[in-house]
C-alpha cells in the first residue's frame, strides 16, 4: 500500500491504495469521478483517456502510483461553468450515440487541437481520423465525431 | 493484476539497487506493454521499479555526427523533437506511427528495444541505423543486441539508459500496418551511412528482427528500388499466422523494402 496524491480537476487528492491500482481505478472508485469509462481494460479503446500533466493518456493502462505529484484532468474537470468547446461541439452535432466512448473522444479531440495549435499544423479531417486510431466507438462510425472536433478545433 | 511493490526510481544507479533489492523486480518504463500483460496475469513481477521519470534518461541529443536518445524518452517526444529531426526524419515519421496518440504519450524508446517485439518499430531502426544501446554496465551494438524474438542480450538487473547511432545519409521506414493492432506485419529500415547500407526488417520473420544481407548487397552497388527486383524473399523463416501466411510476409518484406528505399531518396 502507498499513499498516491495528485492534483484531479484542481483538486488535490490523496488516498491509501494499493501498488497495483490502475489510474483509472483509483479516479473511478477511490475520488468516485465515474465519467472516465473502462471500455476494454486492455489499451485498445480509449473510453479511459485523461489528461496527465496536459498529455492524453489511458488510465487503464498506468499506476495510480506512476501519477503520484502528477496534475490530472478528467472528463469532469474540462467544463469551466459553460460546457467546453469540444462538449458543446459534440452535442451540437451529435457526436454520440450510446455514449459509453464520449469522455474519452472528447479527452482525446482536446489533446489533438491544443498539440496541433502548439506545434501550428492544420488538424483537417485526415489527421483528425488518423489521431482517433486509439479511440473506438461501436455506434456511430465516427462520421459526426469527426465533425465534433472540426467544429471545436475552430472555436479553441 | 497480481499484487506488486511499487518503487520510483531517482537515477540509473537507485534503479538498479532497488531491482537488485527485490525478489523477483522488474522495470517499468512507460508500461505500454508491461501493464497489459501483468492485467493478464502474463507477468507476475514481485517488484516494480519505475524509470520513466529519471532526468538523465530523459535528453535528446542529436548534433552531428551521433544522435543520442535516452532510453525514457517517449515516442510522442521523438516524433516531435525538431532536433532530430533536422539530421534523422525517418526516426520521427517511425514514432509518430507506433500505437495511438496516449499510447505514445508514455511509451518509451527503452522499453520498446528491451521488449524487442517481433512486431515493434524501434527494433529495425535500430538494428538498420547500427546503433549501440548504452547501458549502466557497457554499450552493446545492435547486431549483438537484438537476439531473437523478445530476447535481447541484456543480462539480469541491466538497465537501458541511451539509444546512440550515427545520422545516416539516407534512411527511411515503411511499415504495413495490422489494420487492428497497427502493429507491423511487415516493417523495413532502409539505412546508408559510413558502414555501408543495412536493411533491417520487423513484423515478418518468425524469430524476430533480422537483416536482409541480399538487399544490402543489392543496394550497396545500386542504391534504388528497382535494384531490389531481382533480390528473391524466401517464405522459409517468415510468420505465418490469420492476419497473414508465409508467401504473403516474405512478398511484404520486398513491397517495403522498395518503398522505403523509395523514400529514403
Amino acid at each position: 500500500m502507498s499513499t498516491v496524491s495528485m492534483t484531479v480537476n484542481g483538486k488535490v487528492v490523496a488516498s491509501v491504495v494499493e501498488d497495483r491500482t490502475l489510474l483509472v481505478d483509483f479516479i473511478r472508485e477511490h475520488l468516485r469521478l465515474t465519467g472516465t469509462h473502462v471500455g476494454c481494460d486492455t489499451s485498445q479503446c480509449g473510453a479511459c483517456v485523461v489528461h496527465v500533466n496536459g498529455k492524453a493518456m489511458k488510465s487503464c493502462t498506468m499506476l495510480a502510483a506512476a501519477a503520484d505529484g502528477a496534475d490530472v484532468t478528467t472528463i469532469e474537470g474540462v467544463a469551466n461553468g459553460d460546457l467546453h468547446p469540444m462538449q458543446k461541439a459534440f452535442n451540437d452535432n451529435h457526436g454520440l450515440q450510446c455514449g459509453f466512448c464520449t469522455p474519452g473522444m472528447i479527452m482525446s479531440g482536446i489533446d489533438m487541437v491544443n498539440r496541433y495549435k502548439a506545434e501550428g499544423k492544420t488538424l483537417d479531417e485526415a489527421a483528425i481520423r488518423a489521431e482517433l486510431e486509439g479511440n473506438i466507438c461501436r455506434c456511430t462510425g465516427y462520421h459526426n465525431i469527426v465533425k465534433s472536433i472540426q467544429q471545436a478545433a475552430g472555436e479553441m | 493484476m497480481q499484487s506488486t511493490t511499487y518503487h520510483k526510481a531517482s537515477s540509473a544507479a537507485d534503479a538498479a539497487a532497488k531491482l537488485a533489492g527485490a525478489e523477483d523486480g522488474t522495470l517499468l518504463a512507460g508500461g505500454q506493454t508491461l501493464i497489459p500483460t501483468m492485467k493478464q496475469r502474463l507477468a507476475a513481477p514481485t517488484d516494480l521499479v519505475d524509470i520513466s521519470g529519471i532526468e538523465e534518461m530523459r535528453t535528446i541529443d542529436a548534433r552531428p555526427p551521433t544522435v543520442t536518445i535516452g532510453a525514457a524518452v517517449t515516442h510522442a517526444e521523438v516524433a516531435a523533437s525538431a532536433e532530430i529531426r533536422a539530421v534523422c526524419p525517418s526516426i520521427c515519421d517511425l514514432a509518430s506511427h507506433i500505437g495511438d496518440p496516449a499510447v505514445r504519450h508514455r511509451g518509451t524508446i527503452g522499453g520498446s528495444v528491451a521488449n524487442n517485439d517481433p512486431a515493434a518499430d524501434y527494433p529495425a531502426a535500430m538494428l538498420a541505423l547500427n546503433a549501440t544501446i548504452k547501458t549502466n554496465k557497457r554499450e552493446i551494438a545492435a547486431d549483438e543486441f537484438f537476439q531473437g524474438m523478445f530476447t535481447t542480450a541484456l543480462d539480469e538487473g541491466e538497465i537501458i539508459t541511451s539509444i546512440s547511432f550515427d545520422v545516416p545519409e539516407k534512411g527511411a521506414y515503411a511499415k504495413f500496418p495490422n489494420p487492428a493492432s497497427r502493429y507491423a506485419m511487415c516493417g523495413v529500415f532502409v539505412a546508408q551511412g559510413g558502414g555501408g547500407v543495412r536493411v533491417a526488417v520487423t513484423g515478418a520473420g518468425d524469430d524476430g528482427v533480422y537483416r536482409n544481407a541480399d538487399m544490402e548487397t543489392a543496394l550497396a552497388s545500386n542504391f534504388s528500388a528497382d535494384a531490389l527486383d531481382g533480390v528473391t524473399v524466401s517464405a522459409d523463416g517468415m510468420l505465418s499466422d490469420l492476419h497473414g501466411d508465409a508467401a504473403y510476409r516474405a512478398n511484404l518484406v520486398k513491397v517495403m523494402a522498395k518503398r522505403a528505399v523509395a523514400a529514403a531518396g
